[in-house]
């Protein structure tokens, strides 16, 4: 399945990454970051695709994106 | 090195820049320094080196800036208006803490004034002259050979404290034709000291910041008080001055520039008419020579500063004396040149009273 | 079994950034520091960091940094230019930077077709100082200095600056981007990767204008602001190169071709 990594003490709970992707994957924390924010946390991880499309938009490079591999896939 | 040449100032200086290392220099067309910038460009490109003349003053202290920052030796050059227009970029030079030489070939002012020669930036190049606490390392030549040799103690000055040094000079001197003989070798720029700040490639080592900023409480102020303890280092090592005819003086002159040169012409008839008279010549005007003007004011009742301004240095010397000797000024501003017998009579007129 | 798609670039410092909630200048900063990761001329890069909100960048690009005058970025990167050809500069600026205070070096810059990129970030407003209005606000826009909108009649239209520097002779890659939608965001990689290879050729001054929101300076929310971007900002600025040095000798379906760029089609 694939993920993505939110960096809690970068994020600042814009909102961009959620209407960014297409499945709904993402909404915003209903618990403050220590940062003092509501961290974007996946709400739907099973629809994840690793698009990348929320961290292209992610203005605090907080998101990483891993990616189920194909082959990975098949051996399950 | 040894050939004597016969030289305009500005070129004199120009040329002695480039001797000394000099391999860029951004300017703007303002008189009386035009020989400069135009010397620069076609001497520069012989030795390699860059010339850009710049939009505007402003843009080019800004590239000697960048090149320096880059490692060159830099220079820029001006008269007041243009020297004004520079100061932003200066003082955040200072701040960056980045060496660069720049010359202010004055003029008459306030103003556009005119384009004669004048003292008027005195207090301009000697308190820095734009925003913040800084200083600036001022040299006052007195004749073309001066002109021409001073480049390269700035340039050295200016890369041992990283800081902006200058040449503080009148119109005179600058457009004045006289011999000089350069007395230092040419400087190849491969032999510069290695500097532990320029920007450039960062292999091998961490990344390097180049600014004037620092928005943290506390670390500004640190930084500021690093710089004073640089000044007044300065202030201890770097004062150079000229004395004649001190010895059991009743009256010393003080004056810079072209002004002490007709000073200097007033002591022979000064001596005629059995007046024992002397001359200090400040040749770092920041670094003030005050220690050696407090000496003076405990021997000697008189001082007569003249400039070719209202009165700008002669505050220096009463912060020197401190009241021990009567301080008298004589002044010919905005573009005008006192004569030998106009020193004379001040001269008289002080002592006989 | 997983593959990392999206991590962040070497190009920037691990420092996390100061700018407000949904800034553009964060999305921009990683554009440029890929860029320049991607290139391999992080070791060899400077950059010029300017007055304003950016002022920070000097903290967040993972390269030697200078901070000169407001304004001033393109007459320190001339400098730094002519002294180190070896070196790649960018010079990262804001509208009030660049057009406003800094209008003469900007102009002159790319007329002597000075071989730097400059990364000018364009969200119509002074943000450091709390959002008054700037040389590119938009007619109507409100700002603390424009309280009831821009009025034409006393402040003026707002600066074009890609058209503006398009009618210059000198050559030089002049582009207009935006960052509000993933799709633009990879577009406005592909121009800032465009830009610094125009430099890294030689083939003069290269400018990347980014069309970028502010929220906080706006007064909208996040969301509200990159649609602001897409109704408002857009129209105003058209999105599109302007200037390209490959146009005269090879005309500009081949131009496209000559310089690769590596985009993204990993996703679905």
């Amino acid at each position: 399945m694939s993920r993505i990594e939110v960096d809690e003490k970068r994020c600042k709970g814009c909102g961009l990454c959620v209407i960014a992707c297409p499945f709904g994957v993402l909404d915003l924390s209903d618990k403050f970051s220590s940062t003092g924010y509501y961290p974007a946390v996946m709400v739907k991880p099973e629809k994840c695709t690793g698009c990348t499309l929320c961290a292209l938009v992610c203005p605090d490079v907080a998101i990483e994106v891993y990616k189920e591999t194909k082959k990975a896939g098949a051996e399950k | 090195m040894t050939e004597r040449i016969l030289m305009k100032g500005n070129e004199a200086l120009a040329e002695g820049a480039v001797r000394a290392g000099c391999r860029f220099f951004a300017g703007y067309p303002i008189t009386p320094q035009n020989e400069i910038p135009e010397y620069m460009s076609w001497r520069l490109p012989e030795v390699g080196g860059t010339f850009i003349q710049a939009e505007s003053e402003v843009a080019a202290i800004n590239m000697i800036f960048g090149a320096s920052a880059c490692g060159a030796r830099v220079m820029t050059s001006s008269s007041g208006p243009g020297i004004s227009l520079k100061q932003e970029g200066i003082s955040y030079i200072a701040g960056a803490e980045i060496p660069i030489f720049y010359a202010d070939i004055m003029r008459g002012g306030p103003g556009l004034g005119n384009i004669a020669p004048a003292q008027g930036d005195y207090f301009q190049a000697t308190r820095g002259g734009g925003h913040g606490d800084y200083r600036v390392i001022v040299f006052a030549p007195n004749s073309v050979i001066e002109m021409g040799n001073f480049p390269r103690i700035c340039y050295e000055l200016a890369d041992k404290y990283r800081m902006p040094s200058m040449i503080l000079a009148d119109g005179l001197l600058g457009q004045m034709m006289e011999p000089i003989v350069y007395d230092f070798e040419p400087i190849d720029p491969k032999d510069f000291p290695e500097k532990d700040y320029l920007l450039g490639c960062t292999e091998g080592r961490e990344r390097r910041v180049v600014r004037s900023y620092d928005l943290r409480p506390g670390y500004l102020e640190k930084n500021t008080l690093k710089l004073e303890k640089k000044f007044k280092s300065i202030e201890e090592n770097e004062v150079r001055y000229d004395d004649t005819n001190m010895e059991g003086a009743d009256l010393v002159m003080v004056a810079f520039g072209t002004a002490s040169r007709v000073c200097k012409s007033a002591i022979p008839l000064a001596k005629e008419a059995g007046m024992k008279v002397g001359l200090l010549r400040p040749i770092t005007l920041w670094p003030f020579p005050m220690k050696v003007l407090r000496q003076i004011a405990d021997e000697v009742e008189h001082i007569l500063v003249v400039e070719m301004n209202i009165g700008q240095m002669v505050e220096d010397v009463k912060l020197a004396v401190e009241g021990k000797s009567q301080v008298h000024f004589y002044g010919r501003p905005s573009g005008s040149v006192p004569v030998t017998e106009e020193i004379f009579e001040q001269v008289k007129m002080i002592l006989k009273k | 079994m997983e593959k990392k798609v999206f991590k962040r670039t070497g190009g920037l410092t691990d420092i996390p950034m100061r700018y407000c909630p949904g800034c553009g200048h964060g999305i921009i900063h990683r554009l440029v520091a890929e860029v320049i990761e991607e290139l391999g001329v992080q070791k060899r890069t400077i950059g010029i960091a300017p007055v304003g909100c950016s002022v920070f960048a000097d903290e967040y690009f993972n390269c030697d940094m200078i901070q000169p005058p407001h304004g001033r970025g393109p007459a320190v990167a001339t400098g730094m230019k002519r002294i180190r050809p070896d070196c790649v500069v960018f010079s990262y600026q804001g509208d009030g930077d660049l057009a406003s205070i800094g209008m003469a070096e900007t102009v002159h810059a790319a007329a002597r077709a000075e071989n730097i990129t400059i990364i000018f970030v364009n969200n119509a407003i002074y943000g450091m100082t709390g959002g008054q209005m700037a040389p590119t606000t938009l007619i109507g826009m409100k700002s603390t200095t424009s309280p009831f909108g821009r009025d034409v009649k006393r402040a003026g239209y707002p600066i074009r600056m890609c058209e503006f520097l398009a009618a210059l002779d000198a050559p030089g890659y002049l582009v207009r981007v935006s960052v509000h939608k993933p799709a633009n965001v990879m577009k406005a990689k592909k121009a800032v990767k465009k830009a610094f290879q125009v430099q890294m050729e030689g083939l003069g001054f290269s400018m990347v204008e980014i069309i970028s929101q502010c929220p906080t300076d706006w007064f909208l929310t996040p969301l509200q602001a990159v649609e602001y971007v897409e109704k408002q900002m857009i129209p105003y600025y058209p999105l599109g190169e302007y200037k390209t040095p490959f146009k005269k000798e090879e005309g500009k379906k081949e131009a496209k071709d000559k310089i690769e760029v590596e985009f993204r089609t990993d996703f679905n």
